[in-house]
């Protein structure tokens, strides 16, 4: 496996610039010859859908939904970053590139981040023009607020559904598209496999999860937009579909995966409340704005009511650790000082896994109205969900799986290591490094969606010459039988057990051990379960019915069995990493007041992991990261 | 607790549907109505049997897949709730609760509690949308929107597409939903181009979706879980008739 990162030479700020002007032009009269599968309609599938077809590729686009419009992307609700300056406090893209460099605790790729933090400027233009709702002063100029980890307002937003404004803006842009006959939707489709001809990546297998039908679709080039991993851990802020199966699969047919380990674990979410549980709940990350962290100071005051205990015996411990940042401290830092604490015995509710956030004197200071403005929708779906009414009682929160950086490495042009495979928004393992900060994650999507692979799948297209390839060459023949047989043998196992109750197991292991702390020894447990529960799966498996059919148990399963795989590849890579950085906190390597430790002259690169089959060590591939613009520090939010 | 539950099943599109009962011990009040039809399924599955199909994704309200009538109400008729953020501290030990898919022909069952509702997608393609490509857009500030048209557009941007306006509706009709697309427009500059051609081109797709007509009795209103409200159908009949008369 080769691993040519293709950034551009000379100085940072110019790099883009100039890599677009050196890139090939497709022709305009010769875009419409050139196909493109999207699979994935969130804010990347559908952002780079709409803008592939409006320069005239033909486009597939595909999503598991019943609609484009029910991706995850629609869960955030923060708000995205960008580098405008309206409210002139200092900000500028090189500050959005410095934080987001340091943020990512300096596990990311320098060019990849300045672009980033270059195109931010020109997504929030785009979506105003499309007429998304972000919010306005009264003098109708747009609104911001100051967001996890930064200590600028940059941060723009819609109420709390701004990842619900930004996806309904690129699905109106998608659907203008599909309205024109530029992009066929498929809805209700599952990528199980990809086509690799000739080294290049070519289709896709799709079953139809109405009919059950398997079908085979051929492009010029595939684009993966499946979004993130996080329900590895089965309980996480993820939707339930989401899945690792579309990037998992490319990996098994040769694309790297460039450092699972890095998970993020979001800070503010409701705590579990029983066994039954079938996701957890985020609570909005701008809620600590106003918000304060506490846990009572001793022990036994932590099954009194919340209002009893005084002032002087509660442990408000981020503004204690943390007195620059405070309730403000990145995720990463805020989710492992609630474990802490909790690990402690202080951790309050049934479970004595949470921490208050109170917004008593957020009330007292500001008046109910004005939080009920800021938060009034979050407030109420907190009481819907727990009974609990947050004016008068503080929430209780704790951590949860929420982002994951890693995913399958891409080079500057958002190109996997299969040529022709690009892979977009949280797919990809760009830009976040080892965390990621607030409102950053739709900056990203809609960055490479809108702004990034347009340009350059053109130059991909430009630059070699292609066999034709129809959905009847051999290699289509050989996937689709691969993937029938697969099915067949999910369905004939007729064991005892459920596709959700393997999840459920897996979930567990990994939380426990490769979660918001691992160690060695965790991960050595984890690597000899996750096989052992593997091959119960395959042995004692129950799915009823049949392939050709709408079968719920049947997707499921498939996309379980891809975790318990893939599973065993993030151990590994949370084993290899022996230092502490970002979301991948090593309990060995910490400094004596509990920090992560990096190792910069040991681990100052991306892994990135090639497929050796079912069961056996990956190899280990490495891209060394130079930073030659932000100078390696600790990262410290004292 | 325990329930009776009262779950349509239907095998396919064309299948013939029945209703269907299964009994439930052990539910929690703590429980999310999906989170009791999730134990449902794991002991139909340990029986061999086959599992109830129903959409849900994001379970927090804001996707818009989750759409089941329970006990007669789309969404169970609490206020401003999805059926994913229904709990069972809302039902009472003995209970029977009837569980039936969306009903209207414009959106056909596929599997039990699955419905189609690709027909609100292809009103969007034909103009639930400001024409602009990517790129070469002025500077986000270079028009200032007053807040209250903002917070107006806004209001009805919140709609999440689940279509339960449409099951509410005794005519199966989609007003609630393709207004608050064009209201959420028609307040802003940006939309205001297309504003009389936008109304005239979905109300047309609307109509050969098969969807209702409004007989204002505003069932939708108070079904809709994010609030959206009937105003936004006042305006789209103004914009309506007004594309009709002046640009015929």
């Amino acid at each position: 496996m080769k691993l040519d990162a293709k950034v551009p030479s000379g100085p940072i700020a110019q790099s883009w610039d100039s890599h677009r002007f050196e890139m090939k032009l497709v022709n305009p009269a010769n875009k419409r010859k050139f196909s493109v599968i999207v699979v994935g309609s969130g804010l990347a599938g559908a952002s780079a859908s709409a803008s592939m077809a409006e320069l005239g590729y033909e486009v597939d686009c595909f999503c598991f939904s019943d609609s484009p419009r029910r991706a995850h992307s629609i869960a955030a609700q923060g708000g995205i970053n960008a580098a405008k300056t309206y409210p002139n406090d200092g900000d500028s893209v090189w500050r959005l590139f410095y934080d987001t460099v340091k943020g990512g605790d300096f596990r990311s790729r320098e060019a990849n981040v300045y672009r980033l933090a270059q195109v931010s400027n020109h997504i929030i233009d785009q979506c105003v023009a499309q007429g998304v709702p972000f919010a306005r002063e009264y003098g109708g100029l747009l609104a911001n607020r100051s967001f996890g980890g930064a200590q600028v307002s940059r941060t723009f937003y819609a109420r709390g559904q701004t990842g619900q404004q930004l996806l309904l803006g690129a699905y109106s842009a998608l659907c203008r598209q599909i309205g024109v006959g530029k992009v066929k939707m498929h809805p209700r489709a599952e990528m199980l496999d990809l086509v690799v001809v000739n080294g290049q990546a070519r289709g896709i297998i799709v079953r139809n999860l109405v009919s059950g039908r398997l079908e085979r679709y051929a492009a010029n080039a595939v684009v993966l937009a499946t979004g993130g991993y996080s329900n590895v851990f089965y309980l996480s802020t993820n939707a339930k579909a989401c899945n690792v199966t579309a990037a998992y699969r490319a990996y098994k047919r040769g694309a790297g995966f460039a450092n699972p380990c890095y998970t993020q674990i979001h800070p503010t979410c409701i705590p579990q409340s029983g066994d039954y549980q079938s996701k957890l709940t985020l609570m909005s990350e701008s809620l600590r704005n106003d918000g304060r962290v506490w846990v009572p100071k001793n022990q036994a005051d932590c099954g009194k009511a919340p209002g009893s205990i005084a002032e002087n015996d509660r442990d408000y411990y981020l503004e204690r650790k943390y007195p620059s940042f405070g309730n403000l401290a990145p995720r990463d830092i805020s989710s492992r000082s609630a474990k802490e604490v909790c690990d402690e015995g202080r951790g309050i509710g049934p479970s004595g896994y949470g921490v208050y956030l109170d917004f008593s004197e957020a009330i007292g200071r500001l008046g109910q109205n004005v939080i009920q403005e800021r938060y009034g929708n979050l407030f109420e779906m907190y009481e819907r969900i727990t009974g609990d009414d947050p004016y008068q009682t503080p929430m209780r929160i704790y951590p949860a799986p929420h982002y994951t950086m890693g995913g399958l490495w891409v080079d500057y042009n958002l190109m996997s290591t299969i040529e022709g495979l690009h892979v977009i928004g949280e797919a990809n393992f760009s830009d976040h490094g080892a965390n990621r900060l607030g409102a950053s994650a739709l900056m990203q999507g809609l960055a490479d969606g809108y702004f990034v692979l347009p340009y350059t799948i053109g130059h991909y297209f430009a630059s070699q010459k292609q066999t034709p390839v129809t959905i009847e060459n051999a290699a289509f023949d050989n996937v689709e039988k691969e993937t029938t047989e697969r099915i067949r043998k999910l369905l004939s196992i007729g064991g005892n057990r459920t596709p959700d109750s393997f999840h459920r197991e897996l979930g567990r292991i990994m939380w426990n051990q490769c979660g918001m702390a691992r160690n060695e020894k965790g991960l050595r447990a984890a690597l000899q379960q996750i096989p052992a529960l593997r091959e119960e799966f395959w042995k004692n498996l129950r799915v009823p019915g049949c392939g050709e059919d709408f079968n719920i148990a049947l997707e499921h399963a498939g996309r379980v069995a891809d975790f318990l795989e893939f599973a065993e590849v993030m151990c590994h890579d949370a084993l290899e990493r022996n230092e502490s950085c970002g979301g991948h906190f090593r309990e060995e390597y910490q400094t004596d007041d509990g920090e992560a430790l990096r190792n910069d002259d040991e681990y100052c690169y991306s892994s990135v992991w090639e497929y050796q089959g079912v069961g056996n060590t990956p190899a280990l591939h490495k891209e060394s990261l130079t930073f030659d613009n932000v100078k390696l520090a600790v990262r410290s939010y004292k | 607790m325990k329930l009776t539950l009262r779950i349509w099943r239907q095998h396919h599109r064309t299948a013939k549907g029945e209703m269907v009962d299964y009994h439930l011990d052990d539910v929690s009040e703590h429980m999310s109505f999906l989170e009791m039809l999730d134990v449902l399924n794991e002991k139909l599955l340990a029986e061999g049997k086959d599992a109830i199909a129903f959409d849900h994704d994001c379970r927090e309200g804001i996707c818009g897949a989750c759409s089941l009538v329970i006990n007669g109400k789309p969404h169970g008729g609490f206020p401003n709730t999805t059926t994913c953020q229904v709990h069972m501290r809302h039902f009472n030990d003995g209970d029977v609760v009837t569980v039936e898919p969306w009903r209207a022909n414009a959106f056909p069952v596929l599997k039990d509690l699955v419905v189609d509702r690709t027909a609100f997608d292809r009103v969007m393609h034909s103009g639930g949308f400001v024409s602009v490509n990517t790129g070469g857009t002025p500077d986000a500030n270079a028009i200032p929107i007053a807040k209250n048209e903002a917070d107006i557009a806004m209001d009805a941007a919140a709609c999440i597409g689940c279509g339960a306006c449409v099951a509410a509706c005794k005519n199966a009709s989609a007003m609630l939903f393709v207004s608050a697309k064009i209201g959420q427009f028609r307040h802003l500059p940006q939309g205001k181009v297309e504003q009389l051609d936008r109304a005239k081109r979905l109300v047309a797709q609307m109509d050969a979706e098969g969807f209702g007509a409004c007989t204002n009795t505003y069932d939708c209103e108070g079904a809709c879980p994010k609030s959206i409200s009937a105003t936004f159908i006042a305006e789209m009949n103004r914009d309506f008739l007004k594309g009709n008369l002046c640009e015929p």
